[in-house]
């Protein structure tokens, strides 16, 4: 039992438990359809923070365009669901059946070369897979070798993001344009708009989530972990100590994009449609901020930071849409200069030595309260993310005891 | 088609360049200022552009109302107003935000974005979602014909004008003031210029409030040509930091001569494609040469 406790409390596994228990159990049993399909989409944003974590927290390396490769895995899943969806049967009021009602509209009457390979779902798959990775390594790789700063990748990654986004929206012939690509049904037959397929979607964001903590939580605690934290302190060091800096902040980056990128497949999957709105600019700063709140350090932080940001999102952009981007400003800038750990962080600082304190005594943490049923309760009650942050603080500690006793 | 009119044509094009190019030159100034010299990755500074034009269009609609008579007159004042109102809440954001943030750069950005979106929504709020235009003075409207078929604008001559004054004016304060002198040696060592008795902390809430106020500038120069709505100022807030890290940071030449390439570049392809496709092109040339070349065209000697 020790060795399990101390396991535990060395590879954090104890809040991973935690957070599985919480999306896998929880929120499916507390929850209507609606709001789960919604949790799921907000899930899939919680790839991106993940990734970021890895990049951010543990490379030092701000990338401000992970919408780039969401939206690529993204468009990717959409393309195969787009060819499925217009079949020359379902399709045959257009000039030209068997294609994309887009392209018909826009006067275009053959499939497109690089659509063809989307019309099989083992290559559809291994593109989202792949082209954002390899597009992340071109990048990365030009970039880390020629020791670029920063802020430079920063504001590289956002002009790549931007491309992408005047792109999409200026073919509209080949990517739907503004639209997107909407009306998405089926995969292979099986309708993913049916209430059992919804289900099936969100156990598999969520075991799918759940396995992309588990493998960057084993990153951070192998020796390539030690070396990431070391590079982001003291990076000559690091290199005059013989390793390859370059190559490991290529590898954090390629990781996080192909993260990102299962994040978008995933969303398009539990969402139905893709579109330019999810790529740009706007878009990968705010998921940035996801893993700002939730803690840049916190893997599992990070998912809660998507959680309740997105949830403080939806809740005040349909009852005060003009306190949102306010509420927005104000966690941007007290993230930054109050809690740049964010929620990780002020557990860590303020819960945690109370926590300390509480297991010496004997008596203490027995009946903790069903750690589970606060976190969901936080987000939809009080919405806001600052009414929600004290709520979630206090009840992470008890879950956590409540594993580890 | 003559080969005179294609002539025309040609510098034409080449000259709604120069009037995209002013308004890159004027936003990307204020940032080379801010991101080059000091390392304050500002992503407000969009919004500190739309803050000067939407002074322009407070001071048209005051006179409209007020002093008819004085309309022609006002625009040269509205200018000065700009610069002083950008520069004011310049040196309050540094005051209140930015000196807290300057050895976490990445942070700033963060932050200066969440400030970015406080402004949007106050502008939307204050000015409504709607686009508005000043009324620009009559003199200003027009075009200048020096041969047959060949059409200037005047207002794109009169931003083009304002944008050498300043380009000027900041090269100027920059080489020859003690404010830059100042300002060149806290960038090269900050505790040497500590040390010889510079009031760095001081000498970095007046740069950024200078930067602040030339993209209040670039917001008036842009009136002239666009309409301005909450949102304006982050059109260009991507391009901006191009134009300054294309250049080379801490290159003022360099933020010229990138920002006079890419608006060429840009107004040359849309000569021949769509305008978003010019626009990535433009975009990928950057990004290309910048993976190739990240030091930009001109880069800067003090090594950091």
């Amino acid at each position: 039992m020790d060795s399990i406790k101390s396991w535990l409390a060395r590879s954090g596994m104890g809040s991973v438990l935690i957070l599985a228990l919480i999306i896998v159990v929880v929120f499916p049993l507390t929850m209507d359809l609606f709001r789960l399909n919604l949790v799921g989409k907000y899930l899939t944003y919680a790839f991106v923070a993940v990734g970021l974590v890895m990049l951010w927290g543990y490379g030092g390396v701000l990338s401000l365009g992970q919408g780039v490769f969401f939206g690529l895995g993204g468009y990717m899943m959409a393309m195969f669901m787009k060819l499925e969806a217009s079949d020359p049967e379902t399709t045959k009021i257009q000039s030209t059946p068997g294609i994309p009602d887009f392209m018909d509209w826009n006067q275009i009457t053959e499939l497109p070369l690089w659509w063809e390979p989307f019309r099989h779902l083992p290559l559809a798959l291994l593109a989202v897979l792949l082209i954002p990775t390899l597009l992340a390594f071109i990048i990365s790789f030009a970039m880390f070798r020629r020791r670029v700063g920063g802020v430079y990748f920063a504001i590289i990654t956002q002009a790549v993001c931007l491309i992408l986004t005047v792109l999409i929206v200026g073919q509209q012939g080949y990517t739907g344009g503004v639209n997107g690509i909407t009306d998405l049904k089926t995969i292979l037959g099986w309708d993913t708009r049916t209430d059992e397929a919804k289900y099936i979607l969100y156990f598999l964001n969520a075991g799918l989530l759940i396995a992309a903590i588990l493998l960057c939580r084993w990153i951070q605690l192998s020796k390539l972990g030690t070396l990431l934290l070391a590079m982001r302190d003291k990076e000559d060091r690091v290199r005059f100590s013989g390793y390859d800096v370059s190559m490991f902040k290529v590898f954090a980056f390629c990781l996080a994009a192909m993260l990102s990128a299962i994040g978008g497949a995933m969303f398009v999957l539990q969402v139905g449609f893709m579109s330019p709105s999810l790529v740009g600019i706007v878009p990968s700063i705010e998921m940035v901020i996801f893993a700002a709140v939730g803690g840049r350090m916190s893997l599992v932080g990070a998912v809660y930071g998507a959680l309740l940001v997105n949830f403080g999102k939806t809740y005040f952009s349909e009852s005060f849409p003009d306190l949102w981007l306010f509420l927005m400003a104000a966690l941007f800038i007290g993230v930054v200069l109050a809690f740049p750990n964010g929620l990780a962080g002020l557990y860590e600082s303020h819960v945690k030595p109370r926590l300390g304190k509480r297991k010496d005594k004997p008596a203490a943490g027995t009946d903790s309260t069903p750690s589970s049923d606060v976190p969901p309760a936080t987000p939809l009650h009080s919405g806001a993310p600052h009414g929600g942050k004290p709520l979630a603080r206090t009840a992470l500690p008890d879950g956590v005891q409540g594993t580890s006793a | 088609m003559s080969l005179t009119d294609i002539m025309n044509i040609t510098l034409m094009q080449g000259f709604a360049g120069l009037s995209l190019f002013s308004v890159l030159l004027l936003m990307g100034l204020g940032l080379a200022i801010i991101f080059g010299q000091m390392g304050v990755i500002n992503m407000a500074h969009g919004e500190f552009m739309t803050i000067g034009a939407y002074t322009i269009y407070m001071f048209s609609s005051l006179t409209e109302t007020f002093l008819p008579g004085f309309a022609s007159m006002y625009f040269p004042f509205a200018i000065v107003a700009a610069f002083c109102i950008a520069f004011a809440f310049g040196w309050f954001i540094e005051w209140a935000l930015i000196r807290h943030l300057y050895k976490r750069p990445l942070d700033t950005l963060l932050a200066t974005w969440g400030l970015s979106l406080a402004m949007q929504q106050t502008f939307r709020s204050t000015f409504g979602a709607r686009e508005v235009s000043p009324t620009l003075p009559d003199w200003l409207l027009g075009s200048w014909a020096p041969a047959e078929g060949l059409d200037i604008p005047i207002n794109g001559l009169f931003v083009l004008a304002l944008t050498a004054l300043v380009t000027g004016g900041v090269l100027l304060a920059l080489y020859r003031s003690r404010w830059g002198l100042r300002v060149r040696a806290t960038v090269a060592n900050r505790p040497m210029a500590n040390a010889t008795g510079i009031n760095t902390s001081r000498t970095d809430r007046l740069t950024f409030a200078i930067g602040c106020g030339i993209a209040g500038i670039a917001g008036a120069a842009f009136t002239t040509i666009g309409s301005t709505g909450p949102t304006s100022g982050s059109l260009y807030i991507v391009d901006a930091f191009l134009v300054v890290t294309f250049g080379g940071a801490g290159s003022l030449l360099g933020t010229v001569a990138s920002a006079f390439g890419i608006a060429q570049t840009q107004s040359i392809a849309e000569f021949f494609m769509t305008g978003s496709m010019a626009k990535v092109l433009t975009l990928m040339m950057i990004v290309t040469i910048l993976m190739l070349r990240p030091q930009g065209l001109f880069a800067s000697k003090i090594r950091r």
